[in-house]
């Protein structure tokens, strides 16, 4: 958090509004998302109790476990999620398009699924969930329907790409409230997305105090899960656990079924509500510039690892090999430097924190040198000179390197740095995208007077070395990993 | 009157509510909380305190069904004389154990004090470690007790003490599972600042009674259910940094004595219940005693510390109330008013202050600016 942050919650405590953290929306909306509100068994490690989940609003479909302690009650649960989601993700795998003109291109989807849970530990769950499901047999004493096992191998992928930063494929509503708007009261609140929609959205005719203290209270505003609330339990799931456990005949135990469904939708049907309220508001947030484009690598990553799973991969290992988490972590690393050099260069109030911080400055041009030739090796170079007015104090110095995000990214190399009166004078001198001839390309030099910004923050990532394959692993990582196959001990794995 | 009869009388008529490892942890996590500290130790029921106050708590509820779970859990491992625990000791921790004697030091009967219950174990544990016997014992359910700003604490954990050779091991029964050789990193944090409140106190009572502190293992044995089965598995939980922290948090925290000089003599927490255990004392005239020892809000109180509603109440308007981070970067500044008229120039800064306001009004400006473009 910086001290932008900082200031838009004291002002949205002190208004008793929110207030945009960002001018933009740093992610990509589906037109078509799919949530998943799912609730759990107290106790247990992942037991669903009941899920609603789709992609209308207005009909969501509602699966409640028979029987959540029972094993083959928890394979046909994750059967049921599996027919919801696994329909939408081949769908989207059907319809792809050439990446573009020309012998080398390849196929990419045209759209691909979009995941919502309520909270992060939604997300844990779809991870936990994906666990269990990924490693069964699907032939033999132990089998479960294919479905499940490739349930589970989707899940886990939804799961890992919810790791990254710039990700669009499983998303917290929580968090991606959070990435747009400060409310007035703290983060751990905000966690409580009920307590964070009440800022947001209170209910019509209540201030945002009363919504606040409404949302609190788990009798009206039942938990986002997949924890249900203790009163709940023993009021009321409970005693219908226990009902449902000794109902005598068929008609008994439907009878109970249908009072525990209707409970159990009682305490999801607010929580989808908000979700897709949360999913509305950050729809109507205008769209950052280059969030297509990372929708486009998210549709990439999509189309590939759909062809592993139709070419019959292996399901994910229980463990990473040192190989593959030391991948994992470049991957992390990258993706998270190049998300946040995106959201400064398209987002006004993302870049402020930078000016804040002294990684960047903003100012008018005052004097430049658009023709500014030096010799080169082999022939003259155009490097324009640009000095720049600023009132910002930087940390940047002389030698370094800075990029105007306003021209994509030009480079620009700081040659002096000057105390004035009432700033500083920062010389620069530009490097690219000028054009190839000896004069610079119109509108590639900044003007005399324009309003400028430059700053260190690069979305250019220098790659590293690549990283070695599977079978090249060296031995101080373990050698190549034994290849990951589930064995029997994962089919028969013990659910109680 | 001695510190003991001034926190009674603190405390009033209501039932004496004794500390556990939990709410040492979660003291020790906030140890600038007088207001906890003092309440804490007249053993006062703050949940009793917010009831009375009329706002809702939070924290310390337990589903039913996960409670019920982890009790059968707990049997399971237990059961005929700690079989499967001992099956546990030598299989995943590698200990050499033959056979064991089971030492049970669990309540006989619903009259049986605490007192005298930890006299007993203080009695089983000190003779066990001065013996060298080579065959392992198990204490079940020992008392144990620590001394917290100036206070002795007693404690009534939820463990057993494992002793073998010239080591005692604390060994801890959790419900959380062990997923694929992990868990939960929150609920480890947890169990290991629980348990290292229990190597502590259980050192303090070797010390006191003259023996080798050390004897007691900074290795916790953690018992969870493995994946997502019922079966158990151990781990050992490596404590040393818990306590460490926690032993420089318990020296840091003032003394209960120097507290009480700065109350007045007739200060009472009594929420004067009736026959139903119901607070009948008027909630104004019970505030202003609560608000008479300062509190320390953060929002982590919230899951930590009956009152949190309470305090957070209490300190509405204030910077602490948004959080750590925000409190922070927003340093010297006490209101939310004030921080907003620091950004947008209505206020001028204090002499702490100069650095912080020129921060946020650069902000403020900035905001105004990119919003403004938009808008
Ligand atoms: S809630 Fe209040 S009494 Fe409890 S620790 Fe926080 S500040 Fe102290």
């Amino acid at each position: 958090m910086t001290i932008l942050t900082s200031l838009a919650k004291a002002l949205a405590a002190y208004s008793m509004t929110p207030q945009q953290l960002t001018v933009y929306r740093h992610l990509h909306i589906s037109s078509k998302p799919i949530v998943i509100v799912p609730l759990t068994l107290a106790g247990e490690t992942n037991a669903p109790l009941a899920a609603m989940v789709g992609p209308d609003r207005a009909r969501p479909t509602l699966i409640v476990t028979r029987q959540p302690r029972n094993r083959a009650e928890r394979i046909e649960f994750a059967g049921r999620l599996a027919s919801e989601l696994l329909f939408p993700i081949e769908t989207a795998a059907q319809q792809t398009q050439a990446t573009g003109p020309g012998p080398n291109a390849r196929l990419r989807v045209v759209d691909a699924p979009q995941l919502w849970v309520p909270n992060p530990a939604g997300i844990e769950f779809i991870r936990t969930l994906g666990r269990m499901t990924r490693l069964r047999f699907i032939e033999g004493p132990w089998a479960v329907p294919k479905k499940v096992r490739d349930l589970g191998i989707w899940l886990t992928w939804f799961a890992e790409q919810a790791e990254f930063a710039d990700t669009g494929a499983l998303i917290a509503a929580t968090q991606a409230i959070a990435a747009v708007w400060a409310t007035g009261q703290s983060d751990l609140e905000d966690g409580n997305l009920a307590a964070q929609m009440a800022w947001l959205a209170p209910p019509e005719g209540m201030d945002v105090a009363a919504a606040v203290s409404r949302a609190e209270n788990p009798q009206l505003c039942p938990p986002a899960g997949p924890s249900t609330d203790p009163t709940f339990d023993r009021l009321f799931l409970e005693p219908a656990l226990r009902d449902l456990a000794t109902a005598r005949n068929p008609a008994a135990h439907n009878a109970v079924h249908r009072r525990l469904t209707a409970m159990l939708e009682e305490q999801m049907r607010p929580t989808w509500e908000l979700t897709w309220t949360a999913i509305d508001l950050l729809r109507d947030v205008p769209e950052a510039p280059r969030v297509p484009k990372r929708w486009e690598q998210q549709r990439d990553r999509f189309t590939s690892f759909h062809r592993y799973v139709a070419d019959g991969g292996r399901p994910q290992a229980k463990r990473d090999s040192a190989g593959r988490s030391a991948q994992r972590l470049a991957e992390l690393e990258q993706r998270m430097a190049a998300f946040e050099a995106q959201r400064a260069y398209d987002d006004p109030l993302v870049i402020a924190d930078h000016r804040l911080t002294g990684e960047a400055f903003a100012g008018q041009v005052v004097d430049v040198d658009p023709a500014r030739r030096v010799p080169g090796l082999r022939r003259n170079m155009l490097r324009p000179l640009v000095t720049v007015a600023t009132g910002d104090q930087t940390h940047l110095d002389v030698g370094q390197h800075v990029y105007d995000p306003a021209r994509n990214g030009q480079q620009a190399v700081i040659e002096s740095v000057t105390e004035t009166e009432d700033g500083w004078r920062i010389e620069l001198e530009l490097h690219n995208q000028m054009g190839s001839g000896l004069t610079a390309k119109p509108g590639s030099v900044p003007t005399l007077g324009e309003d400028v910004t430059y700053t260190s923050v690069t979305e250019t990532f220098v790659r590293r070395r690549p990283w070695p394959t599977r079978d090249e692993t060296p031995w101080t990582h373990g050698g190549p990993p034994p290849d990951s196959t589930p064995v029997v001990e994962d089919a028969a794995e013990d659910w109680s | 009157m001695s510190v003991d009869e001034r926190l009674n009388a603190l405390r009033g008529t209501a039932p004496r509510k004794p500390h556990n490892a939990r709410t040492l942890a979660a003291l020790a996590a906030n140890p600038g909380c007088r207001r906890r500290t003092l309440l804490d130790a007249a053993g006062i029921d703050k949940g009793q305190i917010a009831q009375g106050l009329g706002v809702r708590i939070s924290i310390g509820q337990m589903s039913s069904i996960a409670i019920a779970r982890g009790k059968g859990f707990e049997a399971k491992v237990k059961a005929d004389g700690c079989a499967e625990l001992l099956r546990l000791l030598r299989e995943h921790i590698g200990l050499p154990v033959a056979e064991v004697h089971y030492h049970d030091l669990n309540p006989a009967d619903t009259d049986d004090r605490i007192t005298s219950r930890l006299r007993r174990s203080q009695r089983a544990l000190q003779a066990s470690a001065e013996s060298n016997e080579p065959t392992g014992t198990l204490f079940d359910h020992p008392i144990l007790q620590l001394t917290v700003n100036g206070v002795q604490v007693r404690i009534e954990p939820d463990l057993i003490a494992f002793k073998l050779g010239n080591q005692f091991f604390i060994v801890e029964i959790k419900s959380f599972a062990i997923l694929d050789g992990t868990a939960n990193s929150g609920k480890v944090a947890g169990a290991a600042q629980q348990s290292a409140v229990y190597v502590l106190a259980m050192r303090e009572m070797l010390q006191t009674a003259g023996l080798d502190p050390d004897m007691v293992s900074d290795q916790v044995v953690l018992v969870c259910p493995k994946d997502f089965s019922n079966h158990p598995v151990a781990e050992l939980l490596d404590v040393r940094k818990q306590l460490a922290t926690l032993k420089r948090q318990l020296d840091r925290m003032e003394s209960v004595e120097s507290l009480l000089r700065l109350l007045p003599p007739d200060l009472s927490f009594d929420p004067r219940l009736d026959a139903a255990g119901r607070p009948t004392r008027d909630p104004q005239e019970l505030a202003a005693a609560v608000y008479q020892v300062t509190a320390r809000y953060s929002p982590e109180c919230l899951d930590a510390c009956e009152l949190g509603g309470v305090c957070r109440a209490e300190a509405s308007g204030m910077v602490p109330v948004l959080g750590r981070v925000v409190r922070e970067d927003l340093g010297g500044i006490d209101s939310i008013k004030e921080a907003v008229e620091l950004a947008t120039g209505l206020r001028e800064p204090d002499a702490g202050q100069q650095q912080v306001a020129d921060l946020l009004r650069r902000a403020y400006g900035m905001r105004e600016t990119a919003l403004g473009a938009v808008r």
